[in-house]
């Protein structure tokens, strides 16, 4: 494999301690190196550019059944953005729901190199794993959701931590999936009946059990296996007035666990979106933040991190697990609504959204996740994401970063919304001052979202050993520059290295890549009980048998990286 | 001796049964039986075994008659002519895998083609009326576990969909439905006196064309609003009465066909079925589903969905992806005659589509991919048999409940047989070397 070298750029390095040094970067065999280890490299001038690890996002909707759905129910997301094939890339299409190949062209545009898919329906994998696997370049992983499976409202309800470790050990090698995550524990279960779990001591309908017993045992049972991850938590009461107190409750239940498995994660919860979780007031008209609330906590628990679902003030597609979110949203907006429950695991909804700068709610959405990221005391903890499409597509990372980056920029969009004084008033944004750093974004976007999904050893860092997985941006932090510059500069990589293989060169796509699916095998102890309860449930309630439920390899994930847990011990 | 095969997917219907056991051959070259299938799907498989079926590729001269060719030819030919036309139309996609699918996708976008699949004549209105107000959708466990009020609206799956009603709707016993039958309410809604409307509770024998008056009667008797006597036929307390049922369940699934997707309203009457749909949700939990016909017409929508973002009538021929049905949509085109050429794999268009339009077929040139002789493959310029998939190869499917199950290889197809995926793989590679790229 040729051999590169990246000089004289300014290179931002969390992990390495690297604060915007010139410092040259090596890449052989698809790793970095050491410079010394090269032989004949070839050299990417990186003079007066920015120079990070590629990015790592942590949690998006980019592939799957209800992603397909937004695609496919929207026709009008594509009006004047379809793109020809050509020199490399396919035919690519769509705005906040796009085809599998611009999902891949778009992210690299913007250095990114992995990506996670956020909730995977395991009766759905093997079409979540047909997306990933034609999306190109980026690897990536996809988390099934646990948090209404009746496996584990079963076993939870009498505490049974060891049953569902084995049977999430079960799932996660049938689906070949990475993460436990965890939806509207109890309510999507409740909405087979159109009901819901509103906090989350609310009982699930017939199954005896209350969300807050399905988030402590999920994370119990996942420290019993120590996966890579920790669990994946998007709580109850998402998107209401006053729901910040459910959001506090969810997040207490992880105190007193500590992570194992060794992979160098602090946390034993990532709390997503947190935006949609931390509002307060009790109706749309008192709707305010709690960010400083939420905020304080996150700040003073080491064993949380969370991404903050930034709302871009687009029209976007919603879609989430959260099934009876999804019917209320379609009742507050009156626009088009897919709903799919599905047999014994989860359910899902998909509804379009315009989040306007001219509505109240939506301006303060806007501030609440910015808030988030600026009251950060640990950018290592927390992290950016829109929540790709719910808050906002994720080709709006650059725009994100620019408003945490610029004060300037924050307060032009405060200054010119509709309701201005309201939405200052509702919220702390206009008075915070501070202005991120290119090392504290490649903490939220690099560094740290690699940390919590238990992959530093393979990403978010220049340091030899690791994946050369490296963006070159078109911005030299020593030059002044207009805010508009940073958006500019990291939606547009001058170059991008993914495991060695150079996949843009001068701004133009090169290659396709090599793309891999990650997925986590952990070994178990045998467990007849477990067995023998899947047994049953696939003869008596599923509608697929249980030799038709496991996802082969060959197709579906032609290019896996398996990460071996044991957790025989 | 011979070997059993479990666990078997039926490649048939959009109910894709995957619990059939196959006997064959202790070589595997011989299919002996089949059981647990419904007939028409042990027929899918027993037809593989015929002794007449064609093996090789074969090209209609001037005369008619038919003359062998090797499957190297027949690439050449079919490469030759996508390349050459300018808006190919690649037609059929619902009998065969997503991986097929998927490499037909990539030789539509080299050549600029239509691609369109049997959705166009079968449920592209209700694909429609989802583009215009959404779908509450469900699995088919979510039905056998949960539903106690079952709809079918013109639908008749005792004859399209043989277990259907015994594997998910109307007869299985699940978690909170452990009555089985006896614990769900069926209503029927057809002008007919269907073998489906012979097992429901209630007939509602409704006059031909006039489902988008009952589903709206049925939007106003859910708010008990002042009805006239008659609606659609159907007198109104009976109205009354059924929208009663329905808001008294805790789990409606309403099921339709072909009956309300293309008669009279189209499009219309799925929107508002679909809104009547949504209204039962004020009052309790609701899902509704179309009874997709071929095994894989959902994999062909959802494989263009998530490569192009539409799920039928997807138009490549300007460089980038256009939908508009009406206008993209094969009938639409042939009859206008803007496409210059014909690829079909996986339908067979010649028996389904109006004569005006199959005659089209007939004057262009045209290439058929399909296991069988059909109405399709005797206008078809050539002909190209390929082993059942399925049957003798596995891959992908998606059920009628977008659900993906893997079918299974059983048998080996005959000697030399090539795959539908083979056969475009093959073809793609030449079109690119014609193309230069
Ligand atoms: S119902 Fe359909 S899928 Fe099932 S066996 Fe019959 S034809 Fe095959
Ligand atoms: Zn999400």
């Amino acid at each position: 494999m040729a051999e590169y070298i990246i000089k004289n750029g300014f290179v931002f390095d969390p992990v390495l301690g690297i604060n915007g040094d010139k410092t040259d970067v090596a890449i052989k065999d698809g790793k970095f190196v050491e410079t010394t280890q090269l032989a004949n490299p070839k050299t990417i001038d990186a003079t007066g550019m920015t120079v990070m690890a590629g990015a790592v996002d942590i949690h998006a909707h980019v592939a799957g059944p209800k992603v397909n759905t937004g695609r496919n129910f929207r026709p009008e997301d594509k009006l004047f953005n379809c793109t020809p094939r050509r020199g490399v890339e396919r035919m690519q299409g769509g705005f906040s729901v796009p085809t599998t190949f611009k999902t891949g062209y778009d992210y690299a545009r913007m250095g990114y190199t992995t990506v996670m898919e956020a909730a995977m329906p395991p009766l759905y994998a093997r079409h979540t794993h047909e997306e990933i696997r034609d999306t190109p370049i980026i690897d990536q992983a996809a988390f099934p959701v646990f948090g209404n499976n009746w496996f584990v409202l079963e076993y939870l309800k009498n505490n049974e931590i060891e049953n569902t470790a084995s049977y999430i050990a079960w799932l996660l090698r049938a689906t070949k999936g990475y993460a436990v995550k965890v939806v509207n524990p109890g309510g999507t279960e409740a909405w087979g009946w159109g009901l819901n779990c509103e906090n989350i001591h609310d009982p699930v309908p017939f199954f005896d059990i209350t969300p807050a017993q399905i988030v402590k045992g999920l994370i119990e049972a996942n420290e019993y296996l120590g996966l890579p991850h920790s669990m994946h938590v998007h709580a109850n009461n998402l998107g209401n007035p006053g729901n910040y107190t459910t959001t506090l409750d969810t997040f207490k239940l992880s105190e007193g666990i500590k992570p194992r498995g060794g992979w160098g994660r602090d946390q034993v919860m990532h709390h997503t979106h947190v935006q949609f979780h931390s509002y307060g007031g009790d109706n749309w008209g008192n709707f305010e933040s709690k960010s400083p609330e939420i905020m304080d906590y996150v700040n003073s628990h080491d064993n949380i991190t969370i991404d903050i679902g930034q709302v871009t003030l687009d029209e976007t597609t919603t879609m989430t697990a959260d099934g009876p979110f999804e019917h209320h949203l379609t009742e507050l907006n009156h626009l088009k609504w897919a709903n799919t429950d599905v047999e014994l695991e989860t359910g899902s909804g998909v509804v379009p959204y315009v989040y306007s700068p001219t509505i109240k709610v939506c301006a303060i959405q806007w501030a609440i996740g910015l808030e988030l990221g600026l009251l950060a005391k640990d950018p290592m903890r927390v992290f950016i994401t829109t929540d790709h499409p719910n808050a906002g597509p994720f080709i709006r990372y650059p725009r994100v970063i620019k408003w945490l980056m610029s004060q300037q920029s924050r307060e032009e969009m405060l200054n010119g919304f509709k309701h201005s004084e309201k939405v200052i008033d509702a919220t702390h944004l206009m008075g915070i001052d501070r202005e991120l750093s290119l090392y504290e974004i490649a903490q939220m976007t690099r560094a740290g979202t690699a940390k919590a999904l238990g992959l530093g050893h393979m990403y978010g860092s220049l340091k030899p050993g690791l994946e050369a997985d490296v963006a070159v941006y078109d911005f030299n932090p020593e030059q002044e520059h207009a805010p508009d510059d940073i958006e500019k500069a990291f939606g547009n990589a001058r170059h991008l290295f993914k495991t060695g293989m150079q996949i843009i060169n001068e701004g133009e796509i090169v290659s396709n890549g090599n793309k891999r699916t990650l997925w986590v095998n952990a070994r178990v102890n045998e467990n007849p009980q477990v067995m023998r309860d899947v047994k049953e449930k696939f003869l008596r309630y599923y509608t697929v048998t249980q030799n038709n439920y496991e996802v082969a390899g060959h197709h579906y994930v032609p290019n896996p990286y398996v990460i071996e847990v044991d957790a025989t011990q | 001796m011979t070997k059993t095969v479990t666990d078997v997917v039926c490649p048939f219907c959009g109910t894709l049964c995957d619990d059939l056991e196959v006997v064959v051959s202790d070589d595997g070259k011989q299919l002996l039986e089949v059981y647990n299938a419904c007939a028409i799907g042990a027929e899918k498989f027993l037809h593989s075994q015929a002794e007449d079926r064609l093996t090789r590729p074969r090209l209609q001269q001037e005369d008619g008659s038919w003359k062998d060719v090797t499957y190297d030819e027949a690439i050449e030919y079919t490469a030759q002519m996508l390349a050459s036309s300018t808006k190919p139309l690649m037609y059929g996609w619902s009998s065969t895998n997503c991986e097929a699918q998927g490499v037909g996708s990539e030789i539509g976008e080299i050549t600029g083609a239509v691609m369109d699949n049997t959705a166009t004549v079968c449920h592209g209105t209700s694909l429609i009326a989802v583009q215009d107000i959404g779908i509450p959708h469900c699995t088919l466990g979510e039905v056998k576990n949960r539903a106690d009020r079952v709809v079918f609206w013109g639908c008749n799956p005792a004859h399209a969909h043989p277990r259907h009603m015994s594997r998910y709707s109307i007869f299985p016993r699940g978690f909170f439905t452990g009555k089985g039958h006896k614990g769900r309410k069926v209503i029927v809604i057809d002008p007919r006196k269907t073998d489906t409307a012979n097992v429901a509770d209630v007939h509602l024998q409704i006059e031909q064309g006039r489902d988008y008056e009952l589903l709206d009667a049925l939007r106003v008797a859910f708010k008990g609003l002042p009805l006239p006597d008659v609606v659609a036929g159907i007198p109104k307390e009976q109205i009354y009465e059924a929208a009663e049922v329905l808001k008294s369940g805790r789990f409606v699934i309403i099921f339709f066909g072909m009956g309300v997707t293309q008669s009279l309203g189209k499009n219309h009457n799925i929107d508002e079925a679909i809104a009547v749909t949504r209204d039962l949700n004020e009052y309790t939990k609701a899902a509704i589903m179309p009874m997709r016909g071929h095994y894989n017409v959902t994999g062909s929508g959802a494989v263009w969905g998530w490569q192009f973002g539409f799920p039928f009538a997807v138009d490549l021929s300007r460089g980038f992806a256009r939908y508009n049905p009406g206008e993209t949509t094969s009938n639409d085109l042939l009859r206008r005659g803007e496409v210059d050429s014909v690829f079909v794999l996986g339908s067979d268009p010649g028996a389904h589509f109006p004569f005006s339009s199959v005659k089209k077929i007939s004057e262009l040139p045209s290439v058929c991919i399909d296991p069988h002789q059909t109405p399709t493959t005797a206008v078809c310029k050539l002909h190209v048999p390929v082993a059942f998939v399925g049957v003798e190869i596995g891959g992908c499917a998606y059920r009628m409940d977008n659900v993906p199950i893997e079918t299974r290889k059983v048998v080996e197809a005959p000697e030399g047989m090539m795959t539908d995926e083979e056969f475009l793989e093959k073809v793609l590679v030449r079109i690119k070397e014609i193309k230069g790229e």
